[in-house]
């Protein structure tokens, strides 16, 4: 699971859940993959994107390096700053851990990088 | 024909023998590839722009390898663990989850540009479990997906309704959930190559795209023209006009037999005072 689909991510789906988000990570086995860099879509992902999320996921699994803490202004146009949140978004992949909901402490495991987001009879 | 929705549930129905024709049955994936191709289509997504894109039962990814090669991200869910491991063998680029349509859609509001899914969403109007309401859970599947989708953005599912109550069932839902549009049906006529799309719009009224294969030409064989252009190819003028009573005279003549001169009269119809 890659930290792109971590920031958008929730577990508001089980009752009783409002907001369910950001999903704690707990990693276990993170892999780096080189995907093609693409400064179109990451400008256009970035206004989507809760950076202060982000940038804890990355820290809480020991890859912020030197991620900037803010969004940079005009970030359309300075591509060292669009190559750190390539690398951060579309680069890291969680393959075993779990995620847990902030609200209820329900653990949804990652096994072989997809996360198990099915959820009990009860639950729903 | 069997439905494979009657045989089994989802999660156990595509398990590791049925996950694999979809990587090695060329004719199921020409298919999957196809239905792709015109959902995206349908999509109308701005021309040369890379998209965030939700494919809502994404298997092995097929349908996620089309909307690679035109350039668009991609995130895919499905309830089935063997097709996601398959889709995972096949390093499809786009992230995956495991999870039930019919619990919704674990994502944040308005993340996404458009969604499509192919050949999933009639597994929803069936109960699987005592505690499944397909009614229900059409409605929260709908309500979900209708928050994680950005403002104008629009969802296609292709599907294989049952009958004709599925098909209302499933509208109904998503209307009630915010959504405009209806169905797109590509070639009615044809029992093989017909496809169903619901075709779903966020950001208001807007008219539906045209289906393919419905234009009057491909309805029946047009042979009336066919035999106008064969008699034309004989040579012969069509009978009792001008041109064939000006063709008798000129034969009469050349056979040295008495023929009156052509006028302005010649083929002409008498008036009635005659």
């Amino acid at each position: 699971m890659k930290l792109i689909t971590h920031n958008m991510l929730t577990s508001k789906c089980m009752k009783g859940v409002t907001v369910g988000y950001p999903l704690k990570i707990q990693a276990v086995d993170v892999k780096t993959t080189e995907v093609d860099f693409n400064p179109e879509f990451i400008s256009r992902l970035i206004p989507k994107v809760d950076w202060n999320v982000l940038c804890s996921a990355a820290e809480s699994i020991g890859y912020l390096e030197d991620l900037p803490k803010e969004v940079t202004e005009n970030y359309e146009n300075n591509v060292d700053f669009l190559k750190k949140a390539h690398r951060v978004l579309l680069e890291i992949d969680i393959i075993n851990g779990e995620l847990i909901c902030p609200e209820t402490g329900r653990k949804f495991p990652i096994n072989n990088g997809i996360p198990n987001m099915l959820l009990n009879e009860d639950e729903v | 024909m069997s439905r494979p929705e009657h045989l089994a549930p989802p999660e156990i129905f595509y398990n590791e023998e049925e996950a694999k024709k979809y990587t090695q049955n060329s004719r199921i994936i020409d298919i999957q590839v196809q239905m792709s191709e015109r959902a995206i289509e349908l999509l109308v997504l701005p021309e040369d722009t890379p998209c965030h894109l939700l494919d809502i039962g994404c298997g092995s990814g097929l349908s996620g390898s089309v909307l690679e090669e035109q350039g668009h991200y991609w995130c895919g869910l499905d309830i089935s663990n063997s097709m996601l491991d398959v889709a995972r063998d096949r390093e499809v680029e786009g992230d995956l989850i495991m999870s039930d349509m019919g619990q919704g859609c674990p994502f944040r509001a308005g993340i996404f540009d458009g969604a499509i899914s192919i050949s999933a969403l009639q597994w929803l109007c069936n109960a699987d479990k005592t505690s499944h309401n397909p009614v229900q859970r059409l409605h929260k599947f709908f309500t979900m997906l209708y928050a994680c989708l950005s403002r104008s953005a629009r969802a296609v599912f292709q599907f294989y309704p049952e009958n004709s109550e599925q098909m209302e069932l499933v509208t109904t839902q998503a209307m009630k959930a915010g959504f405009y549009g209806g169905m797109v049906i590509d070639y009615p006529n044809s029992a093989k190559a017909k496809k169903i799309f619901l075709v779903l719009m966020t950001g208001g009224n807007m008219p539906l795209p045209s289906a393919l294969g419905t234009d009057e030409n491909s309805q029946g064989v047009s042979y009336t023209a066919a035999r106008e252009k064969a008699k034309k190819m004989r040579g012969k003028p069509l009978k009792k006009g001008r041109a064939w009573i000006i063709e008798k005279k000129e034969r009469r003549q050349k056979q040295g037999k008495e023929s009156r001169p052509n006028t302005k009269y010649t083929g002409r119809k008498r008036s009635g005072r005659f």
